[in-house]
């Protein structure tokens, strides 16, 4: 293996019209057989069935109604729908999502099931968790974060990254609140990118 | 050797968070450091696509919104390059996103309210996977540039919004191409977000007359570096046990 490293292509900002290349739809056209995204657990998930809803706001209190989000997570087994993912996975189960906001509100949600434990670095279990990539408008480079479940408790405060965090304060921007709605479980999770309670972004 | 861990993203080689100049970064950069975190496999893995997800029109954006026999209005293009990590090594089989105003400089969004006209023959979107030697093509129009509200008298230079994922999410990365040339690029508060000249060079996509179609569509070329990794060569735990 040669020495010669290339570098990374630098990021630009998603700008406010990023939904024309990865959710046409919510832009105001249809072109695509399917849009990409959509379905996260498939139709045959193992596990808990839930819905997550959030905001992500900026310096000055306002929502950021121009965001997109990406989710990443695994399956109730604790497995991600790929080669290095740790096991098998529900026949459709992709365990990646596309949100996108509601452009007058900026509120955004998505259906899917509540993942298991993944096994961490150094075989420490991590509690479950949904993997998030910001982009907008304004954001020069995505940010990332991680939304952990209020719910679980033990398995939380013995997560390898929640404990990196030396602020103890911080970790709670992280946990997204449980509300029930209609008797399903519905997770709260506002996503602060400035300011007060901002919440952990994460260097991966 | 085994593949381990992506290297360190270089922060210093892409925008800061808080770019005063761009003007809407102000109240969207996050003031706290971000906390660094080695790659676990939340990281190391990231959504797998295949043919099934896309159709072969996709990367086609002459023809994948027009009427029939129509196309849209503008200078004909191919974008074309490869997709490689910063080991120099080819990404294969992965999906990359494009979006970009019509020749006029409007984007068919609901949002766009620029004086320029929509194309009725021009969606602005296309989607490819790249080849086993990472390699991947577009045929659309050239961008127009337009204004916006930064400073009074901004104007993008014209650009393509590209989006790629790689292997595992970590590699996740949106960027823009810009065009040779173009006069508008060194005077954009965007591209200026990035600090180091070289690094800005990167988004320039290179008229590349050998892959022109004679009196058909003119060429350029641009390749991606997606983050690469390292090598196995001492257990370092990363699975445990």
């Amino acid at each position: 293996m040669g020495m010669k490293y290339l570098k990374e292509t630098p990021s630009q900002t998603a700008g406010p019209y990023v939904h024309i290349g990865l959710a046409p739809g919510a832009a105001g056209f249809d072109i695509y057989r399917e849009e990409l995204g959509h379905d996260i657990a498939g139709p045959n998930p193992k596990g808990e069935r839930i819905r997550v809803e959030g905001l992500v706001i900026d310096g000055t209190g306002s929502p950021i109604k121009d965001v997109l989000l990406e989710a990443w997570q695994a399956n109730a087994d604790g497995h991600y729908a790929h080669p290095e993912g740790g096991g098998e996975v529900e026949e459709g189960f992709r365990g990646w999502g596309r949100v996108i906001t509601d452009f007058e509100t900026g509120e955004w949600g998505f259906d899917t099931v509540k993942p298991g434990r993944v096994m961490g670095r150094n075989g420490r279990l991590m509690a479950p968790h949904i993997n998030l990539w910001i982009v907008a408008r304004g954001i020069n480079l995505g940010l990332n974060t991680r939304m952990y479940f209020a719910d679980e408790d033990a398995a939380n405060a013995e997560d390898p990254v929640i404990n990196l965090i030396e602020w103890e304060r911080r970790r709670a921007t992280l946990i997204a609140r449980r509300e029930d709605r209609d008797g399903l479980p519905l997770y709260r999770f506002d996503i602060k990118v400035q300011g007060q309670d901002e919440t952990v972004f994460f260097d991966i | 050797m085994k593949p381990a861990e992506f290297y360190a993203r270089d922060r210093r080689w892409h925008p800061p968070a808080l770019a005063r100049d761009y003007k809407t970064s102000v109240t969207r950069s996050p003031q706290y450091a971000a906390i660094s975190l080695q790659n676990s496999a939340s990281e190391l893995t990231g959504p797998v696509f295949g043919h099934n997800d896309i159709d072969a029109i996709d990367n086609d954006l002459l023809a994948n919104y027009a009427q029939p026999g129509e196309s849209p209005i503008g200078e004909r293009i191919i974008v074309h390059g490869r997709v490689l990590d910063e080991n120099a090594r080819p990404v294969p089989n992965t999906l990359v996103e494009i979006w970009q105003a019509n020749a006029g400089g409007r984007y068919r969004h609901k949002k766009d309210t620029y004086l320029a006209p929509i194309d009725p023959n021009f969606g602005g979107c296309g989607r490819t996977l790249t080849d086993e030697n990472g390699y991947y093509y577009f045929r659309t129009v050239k961008p127009g540039a337009y204004p916006w509200r930064n400073w009074v008298n901004d104007w993008r230079p014209a650009h393509i919004h590209v989006s790629v994922f790689g292997s595992g999410f970590a590699q996740r990365l949106i960027t823009q191409l810009y065009f040779e040339g173009d006069p508008l690029i060194a005077k954009c508060p965007i591209v200026a977000t990035i600090p180091d000249p070289q690094a800005i060079d990167m988004l320039i996509a290179r008229l590349d007359m050998n892959a022109t179609i004679p009196l058909d569509t003119i060429a350029y070329h641009f390749d991606i570096v997606l983050r690469g990794r390292r090598s196995t060569l001492f257990e370092n735990r990363l699975e445990g046990n």
